[in-house]
């Protein structure tokens, strides 16, 4: 039995512990907002926080979180309020919006660390994060606007 | 005098009663295009639907897929604007599909273009309807009565919620066609404005569904072993191993497809089990062994040396104007080039997935699709029930770009539902949506020109080779279809008295389809990058040798039926080079063309392209370093894409594209050996990440008083060939072949 702490709630899983993260939160826990999309890391479209640190539950097996505490895009904020989803929404950032939870997860983790990231900082933190609608210059605008706000 | 749009009242019945409560004002239209023929009025179903509630909702219904573009809020909008609705008190009802809508399919970047009049006319009906409603209800002339943002205002100050107006409203008569009084533009409060989706906010909260989100109780979720060559057919499985995974319940054989391939499920071998990481797992257990079908020997490298071979061979010629041979014959400077755009995937961030359920003969599916009837009838023809027994929801599309208009993924779920009994969700990972893609056709082309004493081409000679599209529709379709011919190819617009274009056969080894702005891509990269070496050979400016090359502005649909090309004019959008003059000429003027100065690994190249009506010119700026590492600072869009109602998603819409046309410059291919696809993820099949893209997008709108005409795909084509022409001017170097990477920049 693995206990994680998802979003607040410690929450119990008694099935394959390699499982990865992902599918304990989009199959067991309902939580849809994290995305599938490469399976192996290499688009960042299912980042959620580990502790903290921004993750790739794709391949991130869920023994890997036991104990730990989990955020998802839903528990980013109470209502969609937190300063980078203002931002998305006032910068139109999205366009099929599919990648843009893990962008936001991503750039959380991004702002935690470096308040007030230069371009290529933001460049260097965003580059595992694919958006196939080509939405970077906004998502950059938006991290931008979002690290002023939380300054 | 043309056909109208047909708007009328309707009642509410059918799957309206779901939608509309009693007293409701609906009404339905239809774009006069669509109208299939007057024979049968009461059997008449509208394909848009604007609805005001008695307690003040509007609502629309949404027939649209929205995969990104925003237009299902943006047609709305039009809708709203001319009722004189306040946009807050507006809902959106996503369509099942259903073939009373006209045609569903969303792509072509047609949907404003074909939509956009009726509900222009449907709108403006509905605020003439309330503003006679209470004109009646207060004995007072329809002249005073005035609607403004959700309320009727009458005389001494009488107003009238739209609410409360709306069942005395459905009582009265339609105004006449003739009658309908559209609001002056400078009256709109919403089109031509930066209006938010109305999915924006699910989209940064996470509470979006998409496709492979859906869900339905009980389902099971299924992983698919398809065959690895095109037409192979299994010849052994063992599952054993596969069956030890936890909570798979069992394997099930699907049959391969026949020809015509149309949307049908691939076949293979289906692994059941109760999550999707647990029917992936089980998968990869799978012991199958194939028999290789025709396609076996399917080999991208060879394939590619065959095609620019048949490339350089007479071939079907398809316009042709004056001699191009006669002048060739003289013996005089010639400039000829071959150039190559490989296969092409669409990598969409959600892969395919789709939840379906068979009961009692009836099919009820959930899809990210572009095309909910083409689930109808695909998933109807698998299963030999009726069209209408198929109910398809559609969800929210985590990218669509072509792949999502075909619907064999939900064939896939509801064949699997049948077999097992449940509701089954079916759901591909990154390397199935890469190996089991309808692919954008791999093309050869070759080009040849004789430049005359002014270094314009006195004859010209363009050749393309390609695996039609039409191969999914009918066996062994060789050659380009009309409609792969009409993209880029026999519309040229350049005025050359001696000019032939010809296309010659090619075999398809796999699915092919469309892929955002489709034959365009190869088309404009072999016709823009030879303007490009025509213009270097002369020594001139880029821009002026457009602009002379172009000649004066006109329609030249004529010109061009007169030269033997079947084109079929547009009577709304002829092919005008006035506008094409236009964009190439404000984008010189907008990105500073006379004073860049190209060299010392900084480039520019600029190209100017007419598609789905609307006429493009993008400037790119490149550099090059000395590892021969491309970066891309600036591309300037100019646009003239007729009339505008959301210029922010328009503006995203050129954003995007200059990024999906750099993943396909610099980096995309897709490769065969065997007949097997050898990429299967991100890492092999790279696609531009955030700092491998064009840093800004600047997107200029030149105001136009032309019908709306498409934006989703025009901002593709352009964004290879000015990229590619860029890099010669920064290094020197001649691309030809995409993607970039696989050429030595210094």
């Amino acid at each position: 039995m693995i206990t994680v702490k998802v979003n607040g709630v410690d929450r119990t899983f008694d099935g394959s512990p390699e499982m990865p993260l992902l599918w304990f939160l989009r199959d067991v826990l309902k939580l849809t907002g994290t995305k599938f999309s490469c399976g192996q890391g290499l688009c960042g479209a299912c980042t959620v926080h580990i502790n903290g640190t921004a993750m790739r539950s794709c391949i991130t097996p869920v023994k890997a979180a036991a104990g730990k505490a989990v955020t998802t895009i839903e528990g980013l904020s109470n209502n969609g309020e937190h300063p980078l989803q203002k931002a998305w929404r006032d910068a139109n950032v999205p366009q099929c919006g599919y990648c843009q939870p893990g962008q936001i997860m991503q750039a959380a983790s991004l702002l935690k660390k470096t308040p007030k990231p230069t371009g290529s900082q933001i460049d260097s933190a965003m580059r595992g994060n694919l958006c196939r609608c080509g939405t970077y210059q906004r998502i950059r605008t938006a991290i931008q606007m979002a690290a002023k706000v939380m300054a | 005098m043309t056909r109208q749009d047909r708007i009328r009242t309707v009642s509410r019945r059918g799957f309206l009663e779901e939608i509309f409560s009693a007293g409701a004002l609906i009404i339905g239209a239809t774009p006069a295009a669509l109208l299939a023929g007057e024979a049968d009025r009461a059997a008449w179903h509208p394909s848009v639907y604007l609805g005001l509630q008695k307690d003040g909702t509007v609502i629309l219904v949404a027939h649209r897929s929205e995969m990104g573009t925003g237009i299902r809020s943006v047609l709305p909008v039009i809708a709203a604007d001319e009722m004189e609705a306040d946009w807050s008190k507006v809902r959106i009802e996503q369509a099942l599909g259903d073939e009373k809508y006209g045609s569903q399919n969303t792509d072509g970047s047609c949907s404003i273009r074909d939509f956009a009049e009726a509900l222009h006319t449907a709108g403006a009906s509905a605020r003439m309807l309330l503003e006679r409603a209470a004109a009646k209800r207060w004995g007072v002339a329809a002249g005073q009565c005035k609607a403004s943002n959700h309320f009727v205002l009458g005389p001494e100050g009488k107003k009238a919620g739209y609410g409360e107006l709306a069942e005395d409203a459905a009582k009265l008569p339609l105004p006449k066609p003739a009658e309908v009084k559209r609001k002056a533009p400078s009256a709109y409060r919403y089109i031509g404005k930066e209006m938010p989706t109305v999915d924006l906010g699910g989209h940064v909260t996470g509470k979006a569904v998409f496709g492979y989100d859906a869900a339905m109780p009980g389902m099971v979720y299924a992983a698919i072993e398809r065959p690895p060559v095109m037409g192979a057919t299994l010849a052994s499985v063992d599952d054993s191993e596969t069956k030890k995974v936890a909570s798979v319940s069992g394997t099930v054989k699907l049959e391969g497809l026949t020809q015509p391939y149309l949307f049908q499920a691939l076949g293979g071998v289906a692994v059941i089990a109760g999550d999707t990481w647990s029917a992936f797992e089980g998968r990869k257990k799978l012991k199958a062994t194939w028999t290789p079908g025709p396609h076996a020997a399917y080999d991208s490298d060879v394939y590619k040396a065959v095609l620019l071979d048949i490339a350089r061979k007479p071939q079907k010629v398809v316009r042709k104007a004056g001699d191009v041979d006669a002048v060739f014959a003289k013996g005089g400077k010639v400039v000829e080039a071959s150039y190559y755009v490989p296969l092409l995937a669409h990598a969409a961030m959600e892969p395919p997935a789709a939840v379906a359920s068979f009961e009692n003969g009836k099919v009820i599916a959930h899809a990210p699709t572009q095309n909910p009837q083409a689930v109808q009838e695909a998933v109807s023809a698998a299963l030999g029930i009726k069209k209408t027994d198929v109910i398809c929801h559609v969800t929210l599309l985590g990218g669509g770009f072509g792949r999502k208009s075909k619907p064999d993924y939900v064939v896939e779920a509801a064949r699997l539902s049948k077999a097992v009994g449940k509701p089954v969700k079916v759901v591909w990972n990154r390397e199935d949506d890469l190996r089991f893609d309808y692919y954008h056709a791999v093309a050869g082309m070759y080009m040849k020109a004789a430049p005359g004493a002014d270094g314009q081409p006195a004859a010209w000679l363009q050749r393309s080779v390609f695996p039609s599209i039409g191969n999914m529709f009918a066996k062994d379709a060789k050659y380009g279809a009309d409609f792969e011919m009409g993209m880029g190819w026999i519309d040229n617009p350049f005025t050359i008295a001696n000019f032939r274009a010809e296309n010659g056969p090619a075999e398809c080894h796999v699915r092919i389809g469309w892929l955002r702005s489709v034959a365009h891509i190869y088309h404009a990269f072999a016709t823009h990058s030879f303007v490009d070496e025509l213009a270097a050979a002369a020594g001139a400016d880029r821009v002026d040798y457009y602009l002379k090359l172009i000649g004066t502005g006109r329609v030249i649909d004529q010109e061009i039926i007169k030269q033997g090309a079947d084109h079929k004019p547009h009577p709304k959008f002829p092919i005008d080079t006035a506008r094409l003059r236009r964009v190439l000429e404000v984008c010189a003027s907008r990105s500073n063309w006379a004073n860049k100065k190209s060299g010392g690994g900084k480039g520019y190249g600029m190209v100017v392209h007419r598609s789905f009506f609307s006429y493009i010119a993008a400037m790119v700026e490149a550099e090059v370093d000395a590892a021969g590492r491309v970066r891309i600072p600036r591309v300037t869009y100019v646009i003239d894409p007729g009339q505008v109602i959301n210029p922010d998603r328009v503006k995203a819409q050129f954003e995007g594209a200059a990024v999906f046309g750099t993943s396909i410059a610099m980096l995309g291919e897709m490769t065969a050996k065997a007949g097997v696809i050898q990429q299967k993820n991100f890492d092999t099949y790279p696609v531009a990440r955030i700092d491998e893209a064009p840093h800004v997008v600047d997107v200029h709108i030149l105001p136009s008083s032309a019908p709306p005409a498409g934006v989703g795909e025009p901002g593709v084509p352009p964004i290879a060939p000015a990229l590619c022409n860029a890099i010669f001017a920064a290094t020197g170097k001649r691309v030809r072949e995409l993607p970039v990477r696989k050429t030595r920049l210094v």
